[in-house]
């Protein structure tokens, strides 16, 4: 038999480009697991895959991974579950500083701290994971679910998170970033993109949270500047758990009932959405609130555009103070769009898009008691390039590099 | 036939010659090679293991304030290899030669618990933690970490904490690569710079502005410069613009200056409960209000900083960072 030159030339190709003695590291669980399971996050090498078989992993203690191109694979999100109830120490359950990893199938239950975070790891891709809490939204519940943070080359997909003390999924001082298609509910934040570049957030459904998909940027770190940022074809609804945050964290002044919540950044795109239900306010687009003391930073929204979402149902119980009044006077609820008055105004399309209140709040930093709220109707964008970030001309790619989606499929 | 015999004769002296290494050198190539050495013994850091007492090329030291460790009274030493020099440089961290070696002994309750190891090789710096066995003659690798039930200092159960491979470097990390977190010549006494310049193992005593300083007489130093020190040596490590914690924007290392980025009027970031309700890093005046001191003061997971190598509270290093704050003017 003749073998076709274009499959030798193809295996061949695998050859080269597959590292040379990639292997498979199996762990399983039960006695030991802990150390069983760290040593082989050790002595993986790059190209390896650590896979852990079904069951429920009893683990003492946070586990990290610091080698690149690792896979880490489970048994699926419902079969292998890396149980932290017994955690002792560490700021969270898995820790991943190398670059081009991939962590799939599997579970994360129950951590003191965050649940997996990965820092300054370039390329990583976080897929069918699912965290949680399982007694519920709780003060005492870690912040984060899934913390990927300072690093270029983000894929969260497919993942399922719930009871996040702070985020379910929270990307920071970040680039190149695609959250798409998970489930994030009764977190305080569903999904938080902070101080980071170029995001799509694509396909989500966050649900009964305090605030659906949040994008701020914060002054005094060191990445700021957060923006060109792309929220498209979300089911945001009914995000309405009382906010859980311990006091002092910046999601702890999100108020319940909130869908899309833009502050500062500069080049948000929102549109496609479904956004329902939602008691205080579909889309709210304001000013950092807090004094701040920090000359790079730019504490306004800029280069804000709403288009074509679907609104319904929201802003009908806001938690704002005289909230009943306001709905009253805006007859029954209150108009979707929120604006703070602060900066220049988000720009919308058309339709419910463009029909908005603002606080005209007197300056940045001013308290709710200021506020002065009216009526507002949306102006359209002055152009194609309106919700560019300043200065861009013509769209700036936004999301993965598309080179990590072979990493998230079946 | 008989030049056969004379080369089998040269080489089995040779083969004589390194199975009885001569006495107390430290085996280099352990340093140096790309094994990680399975028992603390094959480096021959030691002339006596059990009492901790070095060959005459393995060099003890002590830091002006050391990083607290549950109490551990820790046993330090510095190996250059014979011939080489560290190179001085400035205030900061020593530069230590390819072939060096970092090593530090836990012994808590009279027993030696771990010791870490910290090997200088050609592609970079490897760190390795070695429990000790119950007999007190051989300290293991234990690569994946491990957890020891101890009595700490004040008697207490204590579930002590021996760092996997990983967690070395989420201290010993910067910008991605281990790296020596100490010694640095601000928090060294200048005899005993002075004493390495002199046997020939530094290039030159470096001048040093401002050192660290000794914690034991901290009482009898400004109360700024004794918590200062402090938080250098315990927190700096990863909250440094490179470290583990760069994303905080909370810098605690000994030469910074901003007071945000040291946590005056600063807002957590990621701190999520770790926050304890309260807004501000450090309030001037008010360690009760101050997030620096809440996390110092709790055991929790999730909340306790340092987040490794502390299962006890440090009664001493929370009344130095409570005085420094709370005298800090409003």
């Amino acid at each position: 038999m003749r073998i076709p030159t274009a499959i030798i030339a193809a295996v061949s190709a695998l050859a080269l480009t597959a590292p040379a003695r990639a292997k498979t590291i199996q762990v399983a669980a039960g006695e030991g697991a802990q150390g069983r399971l760290q040593e082989a996050l050790i002595v993986a090498q790059p190209g390896d895959v650590v896979e852990l078989a079904a069951g429920r992993f009893a683990l003492t203690d946070g586990l990290s991974l610091d080698v690149n191109g690792v896979t880490v694979r489970g048994a699926g999100m419902e079969g292998t579950v890396l149980d932290f109830s017994g955690q002792q120490g560490a700021g969270e359950g898995l820790l991943v500083t190398s670059d081009d990893v991939t962590l799939r199938d599997f579970a994360v239950e129950n951590t003191k701290g965050d649940g997996i975070k990965s820092k300054g790891a370039d390329n990583v891709v976080y897929y069918r994971i699912r965290v949680t809490w399982t007694g519920g939204p709780k003060e005492t519940n870690g912040a984060y679910g899934i913390y990927p943070v300072a690093s270029t080359g983000v894929l969260v997909d497919g993942c399922k998170v719930s009871g996040a003390s702070d985020a379910g999924i929270y990307v920071g001082q970040s680039k190149a970033i695609t959250v798409r298609y998970n489930m994030v509910e009764n977190s305080v934040a569903g999904i938080e993109i902070e101080n980071s570049r170029d995001a799509l957030v694509t396909g989500n459904l966050v649900t009964r949270n305090t605030g659906g998909i949040l994008i701020f940027d914060l002054p005094n770190l060191p990445v700021m500047g957060g923006g060109n940022t792309v929220i498209s074809d979300n089911l945001v609804v009914a995000n309405d758990t009382p906010n859980f945050a311990p006091k002092g964290n910046i999601v702890a002044g999100v108020r319940r009932g909130t869908g899309v919540m833009v502050m500062a950044n500069d080049g948000v795109r929102i549109s496609g959405n479904q956004i329902h239900g939602n008691p205080t306010a579909a889309i709210m687009v304001v000013s950092y609130p807090n004094k701040f003391d920090d000359p790079r930073y730019q504490p306004s929204p800029r280069n804000i555009v709403i288009m074509v979402n679907s609104l319904d149902r929201n802003g009908t119980d806001p938690q704002v103070p005289g909230g009943a009044q306001l709905v009253a006077a805006f007859g029954g609820a209150l108009p979707p769009v929120l604006w703070d008055g602060v900066g220049t105004a988000p720009r919308a399309v058309g339709g419910a898009d463009t029909t908005a209140w603002s606080l005209n709040l007197p300056a940045q930093g001013a308290g709710f008691e200021t506020a002065k709220p009216t009526p507002l109707v949306l102006l359209r964008p002055l152009g194609p390039t309106h919700g560019m970030p300043s200065g861009d001309m013509k769209p700036a790619p936004v999301g993965a590099p598309a080179a990590l989606d072979a990493r998230a499929r079946p | 036939m008989r030049l056969l015999a004379a080369a089998l004769l040269l080489l089995g002296g040779a083969v004589a010659v390194s199975a009885t290494p001569p006495p107390l050198l430290v085996h280099d190539g352990k340093i140096t090679g790309s094994e990680y050495p399975q028992v603390l013994s094959e480096y021959g850091f030691f002339v006596s293991a059990a009492g901790q007492i070095p060959v005459p090329t393995v060099t003890p030291y002590r830091l002006n304030t050391p990083l607290w460790s549950d109490g551990a009274e820790k046993l330090r030493f510095v190996y250059i290899p014979v011939g080489q020099q560290a190179k001085a440089q400035g205030d900061g961290l020593l530069d230590l030669p390819v072939g060096s070696a970092l090593i530090k002994t836990f012994k808590l309750g009279g027993k030696l618990i771990e010791t870490r190891v910290l090997l200088h090789r050609a592609e970079g710096w490897v760190a390795l933690p070695y429990v000790w066995d119950a007999d007190q003659h051989e300290a293991r690798l234990t690569l994946g970490g491990k957890r020891i039930a101890l009595a700490g200092p004040d008697g207490k159960a204590l579930s002590y904490a021996v760092p996997n491979k990983n967690q070395c470097k989420e201290c010993h990390g910067v910008s991605g690569a281990v790296t020596p977190i100490g010694p640095k010549a601000y928090n060294l006494a200048p005899a005993w710079l002075a004493a390495l310049q002199k046997a020939g193992k530094l290039d030159r005593v470096p001048t040093v502005a401002k050192r660290i300083p000794l914690w034991e007489h901290r009482d009898r130093a400004d109360a700024a410069l004794a918590a200062r020190g402090y938080l250098d040596v315990n927190c700096a490590h990863c909250h440094n613009p490179d470290g583990a914690a760069s994303n905080s924007g909370l810098y605690l290392g000994w030469l910074e200056s901003d007071p945000i980025k040291l946590g005056i009027g600063k807002r957590p970031v990621a701190a999520g409960r770790g926050s304890g309700n309260l807004e501000f890093d450090v309030v001037p005046g008010d360690p009760a209000h101050s997030i620096l001191y809440y996390r110092m003061a709790s055991l929790e997971g999730g909340i306790a900083m340092p987040e490794l190598g502390r299962a006890a509270l440090d009664p001493d290093g929370m009344a130095a960072v409570q005085k420094w704050i709370g005298e800090m003017r409003r």
